[in-house]
């Protein structure tokens, strides 16, 4: 006979201010089966807890219901209370009275109804339950960096400098990300790639840490601590065994016209090409898109007569390699929208309305311009430059809703950084609020307007045209009784907004984890889970989370690196032991299983193997399934497909499923015959 | 017929729409009170004969979901779940049972409004739909189980 | 024979006649019937939506009530802010049912508000534009700027026009009758509107911007599709020509003025010598200017 105890939550006012607490427990102690019931305040706190063990001691319960938030909460909490009381942690189940109860409906009747009858299905279920031991799996001591920008590189150094394997991959031909594109960095005004590429050469030498650039990952298995990452090598079509990087193909490649995408479109390149001169590794790639070797047939080919070293290897296929990994770090980064998304600042037709990333490249020493600011269209230095924040972001109705964090800031630096360049110049800013919120951030902003005579004007454009090769600017200046404001300028740099990365979305369900409705990847929990994933074992690193700048993508990254650290120092995780099984019984039946094998046909982890059944004399008396415990990963299907039902699953068995559907609505259904 | 509340119970996967469905809490959306989650590891696992159950014991509606085509926590479960709908409701179709009463649907862990907005849309369904009572009246006639027949007269 | 309702509205009637006389020679072309909803009133602009929200709506949801009961779904209406107003009731009704039930009331006429009002520019797109190639006899040979204004392009959400700040529907038209459209930044600009009649010189000054811009771009015509923008941008161009400097000679002519002309029709029949800016044929024989200001990249295909 069950002796189940019911724990009433009231989660403070979250529960009890909508759900009649009381009555639940009230009605719950009637249930047959039920031994104690009772509620309180915070069941998660400390006495909560104790609450708990101490009934389970003094009523000698059988099972527990506690009914409090969502089991992906606190039920790990409320498994490992029962354990130190002396019962099994799978005898505990949760009835999620806020989330699908308190928070969503009106404070009445029929919403303490609704969380009576919840109980009511978990005790039900928990009297079914059955004892189970936790699976222990070995883990995999190597981590899997996707992403070589700053945030993959620290990850990638946190964990390779705590002693742990790391596989690397990035999907350009170099790592560096887009913090390698950047000119200086605020607050402090220092050279970008002069704090960055030490650390993109201390990725390429450091022993614990493969790395593999021009690599895309396309598939990933396994769970926790056992992994199995299907990446793809791009063909590079160079041997960088034998390649020594001196560049004499790049300087003989006659397609010299394709724009460039570490100058974001403001130079050109190459067909075979290093991105930057810091590049890791410094070693070039044949874009095969380009190179007219494949798009013309064999055409060209003058690389290979100028390598002296005979590297040039056409002949070279995509790769798919697999490997084992424990645990993963997304880092994957994020993208900025292109000035043709905005009508009003036509189109992305106006060659000198560039992005702030465009204006990165225009101010960085290693650009096109060498640093110097000149406009895109006719190479002059703008005498009258105006800079737009939030073009797009915090705008619901034609962009994004949310704020992309970086752009007052580095609009802030941009201004600075062209008036340090350009004295005489005139440099505008267009602002809805200024959100400088960050060590030392405000007082920076304070010295572009103060210091550098940055002329920030409250207000949005709305529009921008050319006229008699000037770029005119329409705004308005609120601050000044909403005074319209025209100015003309020679260059507009818009503040875009940060957004998802192309495909973000497929990489997500690749590795199944969430996103957002903007494609950036979520968090497990906004507060206090900010770098792990709803997956077990994949953490997330930077801006594929959200956008931030270096510092917050540093710092989230050493989290992920003490996050997959702390996973690998264990060699062994177990893992919840709700896995399907065959039944098996004595003879003459031995097991329900009359060996029909549909259920291999439908397993994903291709768990279920054939076993023979002899008797002592090795005559086979029949075949049946058998389920690997190993492979399991439980999802159940088979067991809904077994025709003869000799399969089920612990934690979700036929009989507590079914008792959890007729402990609903059975008395209503007697009423009615 | 005015003050009918439909009984709705949800079939869902732990990995997408049970925490879709917990978004909608921790968004404080409202939706009606009438449904019950049934959390189940995958949509794989729902063995519509529990849907046969479900409308036996009383419920008038049911909601099966799960995650979305492409995004299953086992790879497949939901393509598994789906195609067993499909047959599942052309028998049901075929018996003359309304499907309309059966809302089948995916719900991912981020879609928390569309959670609700589903739960909405299948009461108000439900509510035009009226009580479910054909299985009932079955009863009445003594085509129920042996164990309900017998509950029914002691009752 | 298509039949299609339609509401004139006063400035059909009065200052923009030529607007109605040439709209109906060119439906006639394509053996289409505009039927004038029988007794329409006021769409209420532009005083009753800054005074009444109940009278705003009633005043045009009486002649949408009028097209439902003799039969119509839809209903053509040319003038750009008898369209915004006809276009906001029907938005309001269908999303709020106890306003319609208080405007049944007023209107003591019983209706579901299902008649949905659409533009020249749909009623073009829709109707002509498909035939229209093969129906030009004259292709006209002129720089033409399309002035939209703001009410047949806003409020974005009402309205649903995709590129409404920048619109290409004129354009891809014009080009169909053998016309350069320009490519400009004006287009969707204020022209005053209203003040017309109270502060002249401001409509002046407005229009001015607008003139400067398609001008200095090589514009040698204006084509527009709203009653305000042809008279602010033709009746005020003394005024703006005070602030251009200049006197600025090109014409701005209804869009179904110039499809009449490309068909053949007769100047007359298209209302054309009702213009303040002077409209001669012979404009067509100029040779239409090639170089453009500004540095732009190509500009995208119409």
């Amino acid at each position: 006979m069950s002796r189940i105890g019911v724990f009433i939550c009231h989660c403070g006012e979250n529960i009890g201010g909508t759900v009649d607490c009381e009555k639940v427990a009230e009605t719950a102690a009637k249930y047959p089966g039920v031994a104690y019931s009772v509620d309180y305040k915070y069941m998660c706190s400390d006495p909560g807890q104790n609450m708990i063990k101490d009934a389970i001691k003094e009523h000698k319960l059988t099972g527990v219901v506690v009914a409090a938030c969502s089991p992906r909460m606190h039920e790990p909490t409320f498994r490992k209370a029962v354990s130190e009381a002396g019962i099994n942690p799978f005898l505990c189940e949760m009835a999620n009275l806020r989330e699908h109860c308190s928070w969503v409906h009106l404070k009445d009747d029929s919403t303490t109804e609704k969380a009576e009858e919840l109980v009511k299905v978990l005790v039900e279920k928990v009297k079914r339950n059955q004892p189970l031991e936790p699976i222990k799996v070995p883990v995999t001591k190597t981590a899997l960096v996707l992403g070589g920008g700053i945030a993959g590189i620290q990850a990638a150094l946190d964990i390779a400098n705590s002693g742990h394997k790391v596989i690397m991959i990035e999907k350009s031909p170099s790592i560096g990300g887009h913090m390698s594109q950047l000119s200086e960095t605020f607050p402090t005004l220092d050279c970008s790639q002069c704090i960055l590429t030490p650390r993109m050469v201390e990725v390429a030498q450091h022993p614990n840490i493969t790395l593999y650039t021009y690599a895309e990952l396309v598939g990933l298995d396994g769970f926790i601590g056992n992994f199995q990452a299907s990446i793809k090598l791009k063909a590079k079509s160079i041997d960088h065994d034998i390649c020594n990087g001196c560049g004499d193909c790049i300087a003989k490649c006659p397609i010299k016209k394709i724009p460039d995408e570490f100058n974001a479109g403001l130079g050109t390149r190459t067909a075979v090409y290093v991105p930057f001169p810091q590049a890791v590794p410094n070693k070039p790639v044949i874009d095969r898109e380009n190179c007219t070797y494949f798009t013309r047939d064999g055409k060209c080919g003058l690389c290979a007569k100028v390598c002296t070293k005979g590297a040039i290897d056409y002949s070279q296929k995509d790769e798919i390699i697999t490997i084992d990994v424990g645990a993963v770090v997304v880092a994957t980064g994020f993208d900025i929208k292109g000035t043709d998304f905005f009508p009003e600042y036509g189109y992305g037709r106006y060659k000198d309305v560039i992005t702030g990333l465009q204006f990165e490249r225009l101010a960085s020493a290693s650009g096109p311009t060498l640093g110097e600011i000149k406009r895109p269209s006719d190479g002059k230095v703008p005498q009258n430059i105006v800079f737009i924040a939030c073009a797009g972001s915090r705008d619901p109705a034609k962009g994004i809703e949310y704020c992309s964090k970086i752009c007052c800031m580095y609009t802030a630096k941009h201004a600075m950084l062209y008036k340090h360049k350009v004295h005489q110049g005139k440099a505008s800013v267009f602002y809805m609020d200024i959100r400088a919120g960050g060590k030392m951030y405000e007082e920076f902003v304070r010295r572009a307007i103060e210091e550098d005579d940055v002329n920030y004007i409250r207000g949005r454009v709305s529009r921008i045209y050319e006229k008699n090769g000037k770029l005119i600017v329409k705004g308005v200046d609120t601050l000044l009784d909403a005074y319209p404001v025209e100015i003309e300028a020679d260059m507009v740099v818009l503040a875009t907004a940060g957004i998802a990365n192309e495909g973000s979305e497929e990489l997500a369900q690749s590795l199944h984890i969430s996103y957002d409705q903007h494609n950036f990847f979520a968090e497990a929990h906004p507060k206090l889970k900010p770098v792990e994933t709803n997956t077990a074992g994949i953490m997330l690193a930077g801006a594929c989370q959200s956008p931030k700048d270096i510092p917050d993508s540093v710092s989230q990254a050493s989290g992920a690196a003490v996050k997959v650290a702390a996973l690998f120092s264990k060699d062994e995780l177990t893992r919840d032991p709700l896995i399907a099984y065959v039944n098996r019984c004595g003879p003459p039946t031995y097991s329900t299983c009359v060996g029909c094998f549909l259920c291999v046909s439908v397993c994903p982890y291709l768990a279920i193997e054939k076993e023979q059944i002899k008797d002592r004399n090795g005559n086979l008396i029949k075949e049946v399934a058998k389920i690997n415990p190993g492979l399991c990963q439980g999802c159940g299907t088979c067991v809904a497909l077994c025709r003869s039902k000799s399969i089920d699953i612990y934690g979700y068995s036929h009989s507590q499923v079914f008792a959890e559907v007729m402990a609903l609505f059975n008395e209503r259904s007697l009423e009615n015959v | 017929m005015s003050n009918f509340e439909p009984k709705i119970i949800a079939f869902v996967c732990n990995w997408c729409t049970y925490a879709g469905a917990d978004l909608a809490g921790t968004s404080r959306i409202k939706y009606a009170p009438n449904v019950r989650i049934v959390r189940f590891p995958c949509t794989g696992r729902i063995d519509f004969m529990l849907l046969l159950k479900a409308l036996q014991t009383g419920a008038d509606g049911i909601i099966v979901s799960g995650c979305h085509p492409a995004d299953c926590h086992y790879t497949a479960g939901n393509y598994h779940a789906r195609r067993r709908w499909i047959i599942f409701k052309s028998l049901l179709d075929f018996v003359g049972f309304d499907t309309g009463r059966i809302t089948f649907s995916w719900v991912s862990a981020a879609e928390g409004a569309k959670w609700a907005q589903i739960v909405n849309e299948t009461v108000d369904k439900i509510r035009d739909l009226g009580p479910y009572t054909d299985y009932s009246n079955l009863n009445k006639l003594g085509v129920g189980t042996i164990t309900e027949v017998l509950n029914a007269r002691t009752a | 024979m298509i039949k299609i309702a339609y509401f004139p509205g006063c400035s059909l009637e009065g200052s923009s006649k030529e607007y109605n006389e040439s709209l109906l020679a060119v439906s006639k072309e394509f053996e289409i019937q505009l039927e004038e909803v029988h007794d329409w009133n006021c769409c209420g602009a532009t005083a009753a939506h800054n005074l009444n929200k109940v009278l705003s709506i009633s005043l045009p949801a009486r002649t949408l009530a009028l097209a439902e009961k003799q039969g119509f779904s839809e209903i053509l209406v040319p003038c750009a802010a008898c369209y915004s107003r006809l276009l906001t009731a029907y938005n309001e009704l269908n999303k709020d049912a106890a306003l319609l039930e208080k405007v049944k009331e007023i209107l003591e006429i019983d209706f579901s508000a299902k008649v949905k009002p659409f533009t020249v520019i749909d009623f073009i797109q829709k109707h002509i534009q498909p035939k229209l190639k093969e129906k030009v006899k004259k292709p006209l040979n002129a720089k033409i700027a399309c002035y939209y204004g703001c009410l047949l392009v806003r409020p974005p959400k009402l309205v649903e026009v995709e590129r409404y700040e920048d619109p290409l529907m004129m354009e891809s038209i014009v080009k169909e009758l053998g016309a350069t459209p320009l490519d400009w930044a004006f287009k969707t600009e204020c022209c005053g509107a209203g003040l017309s009649v109270s502060r002249t010189s401001t409509v002046g000054k407005l229009c001015s911007k607008i003139l400067d811009d398609a001008l200095s771009r090589g514009a040698t015509m204006f084509a527009v599709a709203c009653p305000m923008c042809q008279s602010n941008l033709d009746m005020r161009r003394r005024n703006a020509n005070v602030f251009l400097n200049e006197k600025a000679d090109a014409p701005v002519l209804f869009i179904t003025q110039l499809i009449g002309l490309a068909l053949g029709l007769d100047k007359k029949e298209l209302g054309l010598q009702r213009h303040f800016v002077p409209f001669n044929l012979e404009i067509f024989d100029k040779p239409i200017p090639k170089e453009t200001l500004g540095k732009s990249k190509k500009v995208e295909e119409v």
